[in-house]
């Protein structure tokens, strides 16, 4: 994880994509605990209420919950839910690459070439 | 909750007046930067809320009561500084039970741990050790005194860039298991701005920014373009510094206008905390309005 002080992004949206990554890339699975709040902030040297309120906005989500007691565990199919969502948001992913494309010139069919080719590497 | 108030305060030194009129409220379980130029009196404020300098105009309260010649207002505040305020002939392990008879109470076991982690030697003089140690020292006791305000006047002077993450991740766990206030005053800014819930800046003798990093974060930006853009995007926006370069301009802000539609080939940059100090803080400087 890395975390970008410079960023437009407020610091603990940050955390909440951090994490939401790392559920995606396998890192926390289903029903594994997530690093703790003062383990996050110790290790990044981060403002612990910083980091709770990142989780939290992935509470509030349903991605992970927290068990009185033990910490925030990934939620039951999380991370289907997660990648469900990085399907649907595909579009914005390929955004910038169409307007690259765009900007060299390239037409539909140049791209969708460009893809054929690179799929198959 | 316990809150310190400061009102007023004012402080001169040699006739100079140092501190003109400052105002601030320390909220409990906070960590806060005071940020500011070399000799704007960072650590004389700080001084003069733990009761070490005092003042003729102005009041520091703790829950309404003064806390100047207050042992149990003073009892709750603990000052770090590099000043040789701790008996320099001490042996370090001996300073720890000093402290512990001050304070009532001392976290024998926390300062073993952190002694152990930053391999200081706690049988020798405090006079003896580095400099940096010397700070470690320091650093040790100011986190292990059982206080609820906590002022730590550069507190990695002197330390290596190891030592110096060390330090701010055992304040990061052990604000996380023991909140309580931090106030820190640094020139490292960019090392620490991610353990700052709110910043206050100290120029000319007054606090002229008093701000939660967040919102900072939200609507501070470093806007870029060709000038007549950046000026039209920002009109009638208090801005606090532009640097021009030809026809280009960059212009530093506290209150970008974003729901504003951003002019093409005009570019928003995020406004670091260092960034910003030397913005607010520039000798030149002031909030101009494009």
């Amino acid at each position: 994880m890395h975390f970008d002080a410079d960023s437009v992004v407020p610091l603990f949206q940050q955390v909440a994509e951090q994490l939401q990554a790392g559920i995606l890339s396998g890192a926390f699975q289903d029903n594994e605990q997530v690093p703790s709040t003062t383990a996050m902030a110790r290790q990044y040297q981060l403002n612990p209420a910083t980091v709770l309120k990142g989780m939290n906005v992935l509470v509030d989500a349903g991605l992970i919950e927290k068990k009185r007691g033990i910490g925030m565990f990934v939620c039951d199919g999380a991370t289907a839910k997660l990648q469900q969502l990085a399907i649907a948001d595909f579009g914005d992913t390929l955004k910038p690459v169409i307007q690259a494309a765009k900007a060299l010139g390239m037409d539909k069919q140049a791209l969708l070439a460009a893809i054929d080719k690179g799929w198959e590497q | 909750m316990s809150t310190i108030t400061i009102s007023g305060v004012q402080k001169k030194y040699h006739q100079k007046p140092v501190l003109k009129t400052v105002n601030l409220t320390i909220e409990p379980n906070q960590v806060y930067g005071l940020l500011g130029r070399n000799g704007v009196g960072k650590s004389t404020l700080m001084r003069i809320i733990a009761n070490r300098t005092r003042i003729k105009v102005g009041t520091v309260t703790l829950d309404g009561e003064s806390v100047f010649e207050n042992e149990q207002a003073q009892n709750r505040i603990y000052l770090m500084s590099t000043a040789k305020l701790l008996p320099q002939e001490e042996k370090v392990y001996k300073l720890f039970k000093l402290i512990k008879t001050m304070y009532g109470d001392f976290d024998e076991a926390y300062a073993k741990h952190l002694a152990e982690a930053f391999e200081l030697d706690t049988h020798r003089k405090l006079r003896k050790l580095s400099t940096g140690y010397q700070t470690i020292a320091n650093l040790i006791i100011a986190l292990c005194v059982p206080c609820d305000f906590i002022f730590l006047d550069e507190p990695v002077l002197g330390l290596d860039a190891n030592h110096r993450e060390l330090f701010y991740q055992e304040l990061a766990e052990t604000f996380s298991s023991k909140p309580r206030t931090f106030v820190i005053a640094t020139h490292l800014i960019e090392e620490v701005s991610g353990l700052l819930n709110h910043v206050f800046v100290i120029a000319d003798g007054k606090v002229s920014l008093d701000e939660d990093v967040e919102v900072l974060q939200q609507r501070g930006r470093q806007i870029s373009g060709p000038a007549a853009l950046v000026q039209d995007y920002l009109q009638g926006v208090p801005v606090l510094h532009t640097t021009r370069l030809g026809g280009m301009m960059t212009a530093y802000c506290l209150q970008t206008p974003l729901e504003r539609p951003l002019p093409a080939g005009v570019s928003l940059d995020g406004m670091n905390l260092q960034r910003l100090f030397i913005e607010v803080t520039r000798k030149s400087g002031g909030h101009d309005e494009i």
